[in-house]
């Protein structure tokens, strides 16, 4: 293959926070079902450590596109290229042992398990004890288990959901079940985070914690993110960079203030009126 | 205490043991269908083909003797008696190989076909198993014998002889020791099963296959993993339920019929319940054998064979989902 795009210089931004080279690289990415074109030949990169949202009217391919890169779709065309190296196809399951985790547009929880137990599995990529020794609790499976308990107890402090550590997670109100979502995915410690509308459906109230929530885990943890949202403000807030999409093509990417004055994002998108 | 009221004492204790036999089946479908959403018609042909197995083993019958004889001519029918514990985890090991072909050679092909495929496959899967297992080990009826105690417990019919109120005719309850000891072995089954599913990485991960296939995959959870496993586990239980079936029946063909009586228990306790196949075993156990007892010779007996039946339709017209079963809400 050709030569490896060398790491883009650091940059510092303006709250100090430090933005590395290229993590991720999507080239061409081309994703048909049948005869609809999904994403049509997109391309963009996401840099380590920073916020990166993805935005567009419905139906514009943004959550297609995040099911690329977690490999839940394979495009027909294109390559994914991560920290300089072409990614290989891979199962959902494979790429979440590489260090991508998500959320889900509709909360995708294990309904019946308590939020402890949700958070737990996410852990489960770390957790390595073959299956005999759990079936016994044998010692090495039994400090791994209380390891990781640690980890996820202090999960659920940074989220604040210690009242509900213990509670069925199907009978949480909504905004909750956002944030439980959003302790699996960070149980992980994920290199790359995939939040899918995060705050859809959420009050004012709710959105600010989440917010707040997904700026935390970015500067003191250096996650990268990278985000769809429909609510502009929350977009503008939060983000590094934000590529847009529209009709599966990319029609804009750059800082929240270049995409805000771009004509063609405006007409797209930022024109209409949204909610 | 009144004869008939300790007559009546016994029957629940028995229907309460042979309950705990129909739970053990049940299991078997609830695991799968959780963690897969098959219905496995296979079932009841796991427990006799794990039956037939161990047999084969303990007895050192030759696999496929009948084969190799039409074949080349080699009479060969014997060779080396398993001690019994080796057979045993032998046993398992080749449920284990079965749950791993499964997945490999059916599952894998059929991800996310509709469930009336997936549950035609398993129909094709057991009348292959019914096949393979008359070919491997010879289709006449065995004896299977692990050393569980049986027969009645004198010590029980002797401690409760002298219960009877004074000048009535009362012999002594009679339980079989093979019941309880199946009872015993049931409890510690399910019990470690879910010990192992509440506090393990692995029981978590079945729980959230069991939930939310999409989840599962993004936190990194292999769901064909995950199927070898359930399949493992539904085939161990189906070599406990085939050895305590066919230790009372002996192990023939019919035992794969017990999976029938697994299907008022499934509608009883819905299919997605644990703790409901066991209550519903229990409630179908108990219930056909008082019915038997009390109303049973008004109407001429042999109720025990439609009666669990016929409350599992009463319960699929007011409760179609079970006692347990999650409610089923279809928005319009």
């Amino acid at each position: 293959m050709g030569s490896m795009e060398g790491p883009m210089s650091e940059t510092v931004t303006a709250d100090g926070r430090t933005i590395g080279g290229v993590l991720m690289e999507m080239r061409g990415i081309t994703l048909r079902f049948g005869g609809v074109t999904a994403i049509k030949d997109i391309s963009f990169d996401i840099r380590e450590g920073e916020i990166r949202a993805i935005i567009g009217p419905n139906g514009a391919g943004k959550s297609s596109m995040l099911n690329v890169i977690n490999g839940f779709y394979h495009p027909q065309d294109g390559e994914i290229w991560v920290r300089g190296k072409k990614r290989r196809a891979l199962r959902p399951h494979q790429i979440a042992h590489q260090g991508i985790a998500r959320t889900f547009q509709n909360i995708a929880l294990f309904k019946g398990m308590t939020t402890l137990d949700n958070i737990m599995t996410g852990r489960f990529t770390k957790m390595r004890a073959p299956w005999w020794q759990q079936a016994v609790w044998a010692g090495p499976a039994e400090r791994e288990e209380t390891a990781n308990r640690e980890i996820v107890e202090r999960i659920i402090d940074f989220l604040e959901i210690q009242p509900i550590r213990k509670t069925p997670v199907g009978r949480l109100p909504y905004g909750m079940q956002k944030r439980v979502e959003l302790g699996r995915a960070l149980a992980a410690e994920p290199k790359l985070l995939l939040l899918d509308e995060p705050m859809a459906g959420m009050n004012v109230e709710e959105k600010e914690d989440m917010s707040r929530f997904i700026l935390d885990v970015n500067d003191e943890f250096g996650t990268t993110i990278a985000l769809i949202e429909h609510d502009m403000g929350v977009v503008m807030d939060l983000s590094d960079r934000v590529v847009v999409l529209d009709y599966g093509q990319k029609i804009g990417d750059g800082t929240p203030a270049d995409v805000r004055n771009d004509q063609a994002v405006i007409d797209a998108y930022l024109g209409v009126p949204h909610d | 205490m009144s004869a008939d009221f300790l007559n009546l004492i016994e029957v629940i204790l028995n229907g309460l043991m042979a309950g705990v036999m129909y739970a053990l089946v049940a299991l078997g479908f609830v695991l799968i269908f959780k963690a897969s959403g098959i219905f496995n018609y296979a079932q009841g042909v796991m427990a006799l083909f794990a039956a037939l197995t161990l047999v084969g083993l303990q007895q050192g019958q030759v696999p496929f003797a009948h084969l190799i004889k039409a074949v080349t001519g080699l009479d060969v029918h014997h060779w080396w008696s398993m001690p019994t514990l080796l057979a045993l985890l032998v046993t398992v090991g080749v449920m284990i190989l079965f749950a791993f072909l499964v997945e490999r050679l059916i599952l894998k092909h059929l991800v996310n076909q509709e469930p009336i495929i997936l549950f035609m496959a398993t129909i094709g899967l057991a009348y292959f198993m019914e096949g393979f297992g008359d070919l491997m080990w010879g289709s006449e009826i065995k004896k299977l014998d692990i050393g569980i105690p049986s027969g009645g417990s004198f010590w029980l019919e002797e401690a409760t002889i002298g219960w009877a109120a004074e000048g009535e005719r009362y012999f002594g309850m009679y339980i079989d020791l093979l019941d309880v000891w199946a009872t015993v072995i049931a409890v510690l089954l399910v019990v470690s099963l879910m010990l192992f599913s509440q506090y393990t990485k692995t029981g978590r991960a079945l729980r959230a296959v069991a939930d939310d296939h999409q989840a599962a995959l993004s936190v990194g959870i292999s769901l064909r993993t995950i199927w070898v496993i359930v399949w493992s586990i539904a085939g161990f239980v189906a070599l406990v339920a085939g050895i305590m079936w066919g230790s009372k029946l002996g192990v023939q063909f019919s035992l794969s019929l017990i999976a029938l009586k697994a299907l008022p228990v499934l509608m009883l306790g819905g299919f997605t319940s644990i703790p409901g196949a066991i209550v519903g075993g229990l409630i179908i156990g108990v219930g056909e054998k008082v019915f038997e007892f009390a109303i049973g010779p008004m109407i001429g007996g042999a109720t025990e064979n439609w009666f669990a039946y016929v409350l599992a339709l009463l319960f699929l017209v007011f409760r179609p989902q079970g006692l347990f079963g999650e409610k089923i809400i279809e928005r319009v």
